[in-house]
């Protein structure tokens, strides 16, 4: 892997949506970069943004209430925020595969899961319809569906979840693309489902070295996967780190929350650390810090000004006023 | 827990009278087919389960979708009347009681759900949600003694009295569960149902919810049955886990038996697949990957329901209904082969 090949660079991405209660300013200013075959995990909770960050790089939100307000997102010296939308639709699904949340709802309920692999790979190569169904074979086989030739007449229904998923996974894989964003792809299912597609993943990682971008709000998912992780809050990115040293020193006052909130299955339990307050509104753009109302560190200066990330380790960014690690303020 | 507060809650069965004692519970939905609606068959989602809850203790009930849990606890609390068996409730028996009887015990026994979205109604305001326990079960004599018993449960939850006034969707995810819980809590019970009660809210809020049923179990020594399928929560809130599968409880144990000692494949499996958040623990843990799904509960399989998926399975689970047995006092399991170790 040459460390400075990028394949995704996204920069001062801002969305908004502009709804009658008033504009949600549902990201604000992301900027972070993938490299070829890596593993990306991204945190945060619901509203965080961290999906909204994910489709408005192929524009996948509504628009309108939604609108990209600035931003370039640089894939293969193509300005994804400002192409035209044949470019895109050959990117989407060709270059960049999606796996959604609920695979009963991306899926198209009337047609065989062996035509909707098979439709992906053919609007995207040159293969021809028979050519195409081996390819689907091939993939579902890949995915650990068993007996794939007799699934590919199979329809959406007749499939439990963790199997739709897998077909889900087939369908991304096959243009052999470059990114792989998966949207909370194992939120729907239950722990042992969710474990086989881990592991799913985790082969065709080794096996394919396409990067994957893997969003999520379980920090237990993403430990054994990412290489690197994006914790996100507040439609900002609040730190980014190796995956080891975000869990041995978080560093931002939420990631650091985040982790201790969390009861281990490997450590015995006392009282719950818990991060006081509620998630921000976004229904005003961040004058100060999103989350110093939560805060345990926060000062003056954090009410006024909004920081942005700055390097405090190899690859390791945080946006906060406070250094937890000094404990002063920056 | 230490080693000691195991042994209390394993033996405590020899010297105390269960508050809630559930024998062979079994719950069917029929399934109806053709112009007669005439019945072809049953899902039988609770298929005879039978555990203890004692005063003051929380019982963690795990498991997959499907596998039960919710409509345990329903048919526990006779929201849905169960098809078959025993729940005895402080020495009474619930399934044999009319409406109203069961009605006069509703104080004692309440349920907090899953979805605060969905449990509160939105036309009313937080002071009528939490106030109608009260007045229906004529707890308080006047208006001004409604009030303060609303504002002293508000207080209690972590709100404030200058919410009473408000409508539901005035408040968050964690705020909305808090006033659920205030409801739940409004008649002073001796036992509650939280089923997944933080399920639906994110991570940073659930500590805030769990630290909150945790101290009030202190404050009012409540018994709650506590569903859910996350096993770190449950691993930190429950004295004993029940492990369900397919409408039965395939391992009951005192907490730290069950997470450090299981014996059941299925138990096993479940903690293997669940992600430590660990990247280093992740890299080096060895992992039980279970194959397939859960099967229908409409058409379990023959003998041990978890055959098909167990790794260990023997020519003679396909056939033979394990019996349900005391391993060692107060360590329950249904397995043929839990007390061969090392597999």
């Amino acid at each position: 892997m040459n460390p400075d090949e990028v394949v995704l660079e996204v920069d001062d991405l801002r969305t908004e949506f502009f709804t009658h209660d008033g504009t949600v300013h549902a990201v604000n200013g992301v900027s972070f970069s993938l490299r070829p075959g890596e593993f990306l995990g991204v945190v945060g909770e619901s509203g965080s943004g961290k999906s909204v960050t994910m489709m408005s790089l192929l524009k996948l939100i509504p628009m309108p209430p939604g609108e990209i307000v600035s931003g370039t997102a640089m894939f293969d010296d193509i300005d994804l925020l400002a192409t035209d939308d044949t470019t895109l639709r050959s990117v989407r699904g060709g270059k960049i595969g999606f796996i959604f949340q609920d695979p009963m709802t991306s899926l198209n309920p009337v047609l065989t899961v062996g035509y909707q692999i098979a439709e992906s790979v053919r609007l995207h190569t040159e293969a021809g319809k028979k050519e195409a169904l081996d390819r689907a074979e091939e993939l579902l086989t890949l995915v650990g569906l068993p007996d794939a030739r007799d699934r590919l007449k199979s329809y959406p229904h007749e499939l439990s979840g963790g199997m739709r998923q897998r077909v889900m996974i087939a369908i991304a894989l096959a243009c052999s693309p470059r990114v792989i964003i998966a949207d909370e792809p194992t939120t729907a299912l239950d722990v042992t489902v969710q474990a086989q597609i881990i592991e799913i993943m985790r082969g065709l990682r080794e096996r394919f070295n396409t990067a994957v971008i893997w969003i999520t709000h379980d920090l237990g998912v993403i430990a054994g996967l990412a290489d690197r992780v994006l914790v996100m809050y507040g439609g900002q990115i609040v730190e980014e780190a190796h995956v080891d040293e975000l869990y041995s020193q978080p560093t931002h006052p939420y990631t650091q929350g985040l982790l201790q909130s969390l009861p281990r299955l490997d450590q015995q339990g006392q009282e719950l650390t818990s991060i006081p307050g509620q998630p921000p509104s976004l229904f005003e753009p961040p004058s100060g810090c999103s989350f110093a109302p939560r805060c345990p560190h926060v000062f003056n200066r954090c009410l006024e000004e909004n920081p942005s990330l700055v390097e405090v380790g190899a690859r390791h960014r945080v946006a906060c006023w406070w250094d937890t690690v000094e404990g002063k303020a920056r | 827990m230490t080693d000691t507060t195991t042994e209390v809650v394993a033996t405590r069965a020899a010297h105390e009278e269960p508050l809630v004692s559930v024998r062979d519970l079994t719950k069917h939905f029929p399934i109806m087919k053709g112009l007669l609606r005439r019945q072809v068959g049953a899902v039988r989602a609770v298929d005879g389960v039978s555990f203890d809850i004692y005063r003051g203790e929380t019982l963690g009930l795990v498991g997959e979708s499907g596998s039960g849990k919710s409509t345990t606890g329903r048919a526990l609390l006779e929201l849905d009347s169960p098809t078959s068996g025993s729940v005895k409730f402080d020495g009474l028996e619930l399934t044999t009681m009319s409406n109203s009887q069961v009605r006069s015990l509703r104080p004692r026994m309440q349920m907090v759900f899953q979805n605060p979205h969905a449990s509160l109604n939105p036309r009313m305001t937080v002071a009528s949600i939490v106030g109608e326990p009260l007045s229906e079960h004529k707890a308080v004599t006047n208006s001004s003694e409604r009030g303060d018993r609303i504002n002293e449960l508000l207080t209690m939850v972590g709100l404030r009295p200058a919410h009473a006034n408000r409508y539901p969707h005035e408040f968050s995810g964690g705020q909305r569960q808090r006033i659920g819980i205030a409801r739940a809590i409004a008649l002073s019970p001796d036992f509650i149902v939280c089923d997944e009660p933080i399920a639906a809210l994110d991570v940073s809020i659930q500590a805030q919810v769990v630290n909150l049923l945790e101290r009030l179990q202190n404050q009012l020594s409540l018994a709650y049955l506590f569903i859910s399928h996350d096993m770190s929560m449950v691993r930190h809130i429950a004295d004993r886990v029940a492990v369900m599968y397919l409408g039965r409880i395939v391992e009951l144990a005192p907490v730290d038996v069950l997470y450090e000692q299981p014996t059941h494949p299925y138990t096993r499996a479940l903690h293997s697949a669940v992600p430590v958040p660990d990247p280093k623990l992740e890299a080096s843990r060895g992992r039980v990957i279970l194959e397939g799904d859960i099967p229908s509960p409409a058409h379990p399989p023959p003998g041990c329901p978890f055959h098909t998926r167990c790794p260990v399975a023997r020519a003679n689970c396909a056939h033979d209904v394990p019996e349900w047995r005391e391993l060692k006092p107060g360590h329950w399991v249904a397995c043929h082969f839990a007390d061969e170790s090392g597999w």
